[in-house]
């Protein structure tokens, strides 16, 4: 027994000696936000010792920073919600439906999962700037969502194809169509496979970089992401106000995994396994 | 498309089930095969349910590799149309670049830091904190919380964090009484900062991979082990660790995929310096050939991408992942 207690202190000090390492970064951001540069200079961890609240109410006060979240959020939402329809309803085709080239459509559909978005980057900015779409919202949105595609068509046709298969004969002979199965059996009973996909777009979406940087160019549709490099670029080394700064920005991530941290845990590993 | 065996297969989905008595209804006219047809919906789902996912997928994904592929062949700013073929100029001058060298080299260290630290310690602290108390699930929830933070903010925060007159850095080496490095800004220095960063982002990810893992191994493996008198040690090495071999290769291969796509953490935290020793793959591509509107140069860098992609997946499933696609 005597070596059940030694692990008990190994384990603790081992996880307490991990969590600071993890937090630490973080911890010392948010408390920078609130240091003059003199401070920061000397005292990077601990609280400040003078509290300076300007760096936090100046940007919070500011248009500029909640456009720049407006902005991440209509890419945001518009993206997951797409991605969620047009994935499940071809995902719906692909599982319930008999048609000609079916299995050929399938693996093309599952073509995207093998390579990195840069490989496409240049021709797809053509593209867009073909379309007229450049500087809108809507060129980050669209391939953002024909990316998404791959992964969550597979994840959601593997849960769909294993839906009792009675329900839809019984539901076909009281003369539901398709597009009524799709949204009255389907959709309802998959709320776990959705929440996944769903769970993975809106990371991968919020925190996409690549794409932005290379679609837009106003600073007044900059999602967050680009919103802080020019914060950063601008104010450079004056810490105080960048750290600040980073906090905002990174204060609806943290507060929306606090929420739902066990399904966004379960939704990103398991996504990722699956898919 | 191939309407008449789609509608065919599409009844006899149904009717095959129900047995004999119905194959005379099967005989319909084609006519009421084609009302039931629209009344089944299966029209408006073929015209309305593939087709955005097709064309979104075709606009986006697949045209544009094939586009790259072609582009790559030309000296193109963008402009106009691609006039000026150069053979495989871009191609040569990709590969003998010694920059491009250097990144593809950073992208095996990526790769092989994860191997050897970042997934060994993930390991270390999913097998201690992989039972379901509440201590372990405020520990799990501590450790992923960098994963899910954006990368342009995990790199600013670290660039805070090296920089040698303000953060972590400064404080050690003043502890010390010495002079604090610029870590970012020296050659050498600068890549195991960035590894460091990366460590640091996504071990996380990984632990909850191994939590997965080890929650699917049934308790009774681990209990009989156990009356059979077997110590900690000798369960988490001859049992638990065995059976984590799938996760483990799982693992490993996000890894891969990741270190190709690495690109965001780069561009925040040292935006490829000192001078171009800190490039991914992709960041490569982004300075060299997507900010200078080199459209061909940088569609040869995204084709010698996309190869060394397929190629390494392939290698990478068939070596390993074979046992997946047997169960």
């Amino acid at each position: 027994m005597k070596r059940e207690g030694l692990f008990l202190y190994y384990r603790w000090l081992l996880l307490f000696v991990a969590a600071g390492l993890c937090l630490l970064p973080l911890w010392a951001t948010v408390i920078g936000g609130f240091k003059s540069t003199g401070d920061l200079r000397t005292n990077p961890f601990g609280f400040p010792k003078e509290w300076i609240t300007e760096n936090y109410f100046s940007i919070a006060a500011s248009a500029r920073f909640w456009q720049m979240l407006w902005n991440s959020c209509i890419i945001t939402f518009f993206s997951v919600t797409f991605t969620l329809l047009v994935s499940s309803m071809a995902a719906f085709t692909l599982a319930h439906l008999r048609f000609a080239g079916k299995r050929w459509i399938g693996s093309y559909l599952s073509l995207g999962l093998t390579f990195p978005f840069a490989t496409a980057v240049l021709p797809v900015f053509i593209r867009v700037r073909d379309m007229g779409l450049l500087d809108s919202y809507w060129g980050v949105i669209l391939p953002q969502i024909a990316f998404n595609l791959g992964f969550s068509i597979v994840l959601l046709r593997g849960f769909f194809s294993e839906l009792p298969k009675e329900l839809f004969e019984a539901a076909y002979i009281d003369g539901c169509n398709y597009p009524r199965m799709f949204w009255q059996i389907t959709l309802p009973l998959s709320r776990p496979i959705l929440a996944t996909v769903g769970v993975l777009a809106l990371v991968d979406s919020w925190n996409n970089f690549l794409l932005p940087l290379v679609m837009i160019n106003r600073d007044e549709i900059y999602p967050w992401p680009l919103g802080v490099m020019q914060y950063q670029g601008q104010y450079g080394t004056d810490w105080g106000r960048v750290l600040a700064f980073v906090s905002l920005t990174m204060a609806p991530a943290i507060f929306f995994y606090l929420l739902a941290q066990k399904h966004i845990i379960a939704g990103l590993t398991s996504g990722a396994v699956k898919g | 498309m191939a309407l008449k065996p789609a509608l065919r297969h599409d009844l006899s989905d149904i009717t095959a089930e129900r047995g004999n008595e119905d194959d005379r209804r099967r005989k319909k006219s084609i006519w009421t095969q084609i009302q039931n047809f629209s009344h089944s919906g299966s029209l408006t789902a073929y015209l309305i349910f593939l087709p955005p996912a097709l064309l979104l997928f075709t606009l986006f994904v697949v045209l544009p590799v094939g586009e790259a592929a072609y582009y790559s062949f030309f000296n193109w700013n963008g402009y106009g149309s691609p006039q000026k073929w150069v053979n495989l100029d871009n191609f040569v001058r990709v590969l003998n670049d010694p920059i491009f060298h250097q990144s593809l080299i950073n992208n095996l260290l990526v790769i092989a830091v994860s191997a050897f630290i970042q997934v060994p310690a993930a390991m270390w602290l999913a097998l201690l904190i992989s039972d379901r108390s509440r201590s372990s699930v405020v520990f799990r929830a501590i450790f992923f919380l960098p994963y899910i933070l954006g990368e342009v903010v995990a790199g600013l925060i670290w660039r805070y964090m090296y920089d040698g007159n303000y953060g972590v850095v400064a404080v050690v080496f003043h502890w010390f009484g010495r002079e604090a490095p610029q870590v970012l800004g020296e050659r050498g220095w600068a890549m195991a900062a960035l590894l460091l960063v990366i460590v640091w982002k996504y071990f996380g990810f990984h632990m909850a991979l191994f939590i997965a893992g080890r929650q699917g191994i049934p308790d009774d493996v681990v209990e009989s082990a156990q009356i059979d008198g077997a110590h900690r040690w000798q369960i988490t090495r001859h049992i638990v660790l065995p059976m984590m071999r799938p996760v483990v290769i799982l693992s490993l291969f996000f890894s891969i995929l990741g270190s190709l796509q690495t690109f965001a953490i780069v561009a925040a935290l040292t935006d490829g310096g000192p001078s171009n020793s800190t490039h991914s793959a992709v960041s490569y591509l982004y300075t060299f050939g997507i900010k200078r509107m080199r459209v061909g140069f940088g569609s040869a860098v995204g084709v010698v991408l996309f190869i060394i992609c397929v190629l390494v997946m392939v290698f990478y499933k068939q070596l390993f992942m074979r046992e997946k696609e047997a169960r």
